[in-house]
C-alpha cells in the first residue's frame, strides 16, 4: 500500500511539473511531442524464471529514459554482480533494444495505466 | 499481403556504394592504408557486411587495438550498428546525398553512451528476431512469430544475412497476411525520426473509424497536428503522403517489420 501512495505522490508532482512545461513549450512554440511533454510512466517490474524478486514492483520512471537504463537499475536493486546478465522483455514475447525509450514502449504496450516488463537472468523468451 | 512483388524485389536489390577510410589516429604504419570500397545492401547491417574490411584495415592498426570492437561514424556522428544500413544513410544524408557515402573506421574511443556492443554476429540476430517478435505483437497480437518453428526464424535470419529473397519472403509473407475478418493489421509497426535519430514510436491503426483505408498523411495529421508541411523518407524514397498505411506496412518495411521512417 505504502508504495501506492508513494507513486500517486508522484505522480501529482509530476503532473504540476508537466503543467509548468507546457505553459513554457507554449511559450518556445517548439511542439515536438517528442520533447514537450516530461512525462512519468508507470512500471510494473516482474520476475520470471530464477530471478529474485524485487520488493517494490512499481515504480514512476521518466518516461524519456531508455530501457538500458531500467536494466542498470534492476540489476543495482537486486544487487547483481556487473557481468551478471539481466534480460528485459515486454509482452512476455520480445526484448526491447537497451536504448529504446521508456515512453514508446509505453504508448504502444502499455495497459490499464502501466508498463509491464518481466526480469530475468536468462534468456526467457528467446 | 504483400502482392506487389516488384516493389519488394525492387526494396530488396537496394544497394549503397559505400567508401571506409580508417581514422587517422589509428594509423600505425608509415605507409596510408587505402580507402575500402563496398557495395552494401541497403537492408542488411553493418556487422553483417564488414568482414572484408575489417581485415583490411587490421594491418594498419597498433597490435594491441586488433582485438577490440571496431565502431564506424559519418561526420563524427557514431552509426548504431542495430538499425539498417539505408535507413542510417536516410537519416543522415537523406537531405544532402552523398555518394560513396564516406564511414571512418575506429577500433579505439568505443562511444559508450551512444552505441551498443556487438560483440558477434549472434548479437544482431537477437536484435532482429526480437524486433520481428515486436513487431509481429503489433501486427497479430504475436500469433505468428509464436505457431512458427525454429527453423522458420532460422530461414527468416539467414535470407536476409545471406542475400537470399525467395528464402526470406518465403517465410516473410506470413508475417504480412491479415487475419479474421480485417483486410488489414491491427497495428502498423512504425517509428519515425527526427535527424537526431531521436524517434517516436506510437500504436497506428491502417484505418480511420469509418473504416476506410488510412494514408500516411492522416497519420502524420494525427501525430503532428501542429505541423503543416511534413514529409517522411524510406529508402531514399519521400512517400507519397496518399499512400495507404497497410500497402506501405506490407511491401515498404525494412525486414524487421517495422516502418523506418525520417522526418524530412
Amino acid at each position: 500500500m505504502s508504495d501506492e501512495k508513494l507513486i500517486d505522490e508522484t505522480q501529482s508532482q509530476s503532473v504540476a511539473g508537466m503543467e509548468a512545461l507546457r505553459i513554457e513549450v507554449d511559450n518556445k512554440e517548439n511542439s515536438d511531442p517528442s520533447k514537450s511533454d516530461k512525462l512519468k510512466v508507470d512500471i510494473l517490474l516482474k520476475a520470471t524464471g530464477n530471478a529474485p524478486i524485487m520488493k517494490k514492483k512499481k515504480w514512476a520512471v521518466d518516461a524519456e529514459k531508455p530501457i538500458g537504463w531500467i536494466m542498470e537499475f534492476v540489476k543495482k536493486y537486486l544487487k547483481l554482480e556487473a557481468d551478471e546478465k539481466l534480460f528485459l522483455y515486454v509482452n512476455q514475447t520480445f526484448a526491447p533494444s537497451p536504448d529504446q525509450i521508456v515512453r514508446n514502449l509505453y504508448e504502444c504496450f502499455g495497459t490499464d495505466g502501466k508498463l509491464v516488463l518481466h526480469y530475468c537472468k536468462s534468456q526467457a523468451w528467446g | 499481403m504483400a502482392n506487389d512483388r516488384e516493389v519488394l524485389r525492387e526494396i530488396w536489390d537496394g544497394k549503397l556504394p559505400i567508401c571506409f577510410h580508417l581514422a587517422q589516429e589509428e594509423i600505425m604504419e608509415i605507409q596510408q592504408p587505402d580507402p575500402f570500397y563496398v557495395m552494401v545492401p541497403r537492408l542488411s547491417y553493418f556487422p553483417l557486411v564488414i568482414d572484408k574490411m575489417k581485415r583490411h584495415f587490421l594491418r594498419f592498426i597498433s597490435q594491441e587495438n586488433s582485438d577490440s570492437e571496431m565502431w564506424l561514424d559519418f561526420n563524427g556522428q557514431p552509426l548504431k550498428w542495430h538499425y539498417p544500413i539505408g535507413f542510417l544513410y536516410d537519416l543522415y544524408c537523406g537531405n544532402d546525398p552523398q555518394l560513396p557515402w564516406t564511414l571512418t573506421v575506429h577500433f579505439t574511443k568505443f562511444p559508450e553512451d551512444i552505441l551498443l556492443h556487438c560483440p558477434n554476429k549472434d548479437v544482431v540476430e537477437a536484435h532482429y528476431m526480437s524486433t520481428v517478435k515486436e513487431a509481429d505483437v503489433l501486427k497479430h497480437r504475436g500469433q505468428v512469430m509464436s505457431t512458427m518453428q525454429k527453423k522458420d526464424h532460422n530461414q527468416l535470419w539467414l535470407g536476409l544475412q545471406n542475400d537470399k529473397f525467395d528464402q526470406f519472403w518465403a517465410i516473410n509473407r506470413r508475417l504480412m497476411e491479415s487475419h479474421g475478418d480485417n483486410d488489414g493489421f491491427k497495428h502498423i509497426p512504425l517509428r519515425i525520426y527526427t535527424d537526431d535519430g531521436v524517434y517516436n514510436q506510437r500504436l497506428v491503426c491502417p484505418k480511420n473509424t469509418d473504416n476506410s483505408r488510412k494514408t500516411l498523411q492522416q497519420m502524420i495529421s494525427e501525430l503532428y497536428p501542429e505541423k503543416s508541411n511534413v514529409n517522411l523518407r524510406t529508402h531514399g524514397v519521400i512517400i507519397p503522403p496518399e499512400t495507404p498505411l497497410q500497402w506501405l506496412s506490407e511491401h515498404l518495411s525494412y525486414p524487421d517489420n517495422f516502418l523506418h521512417l525520417c522526418l524530412c
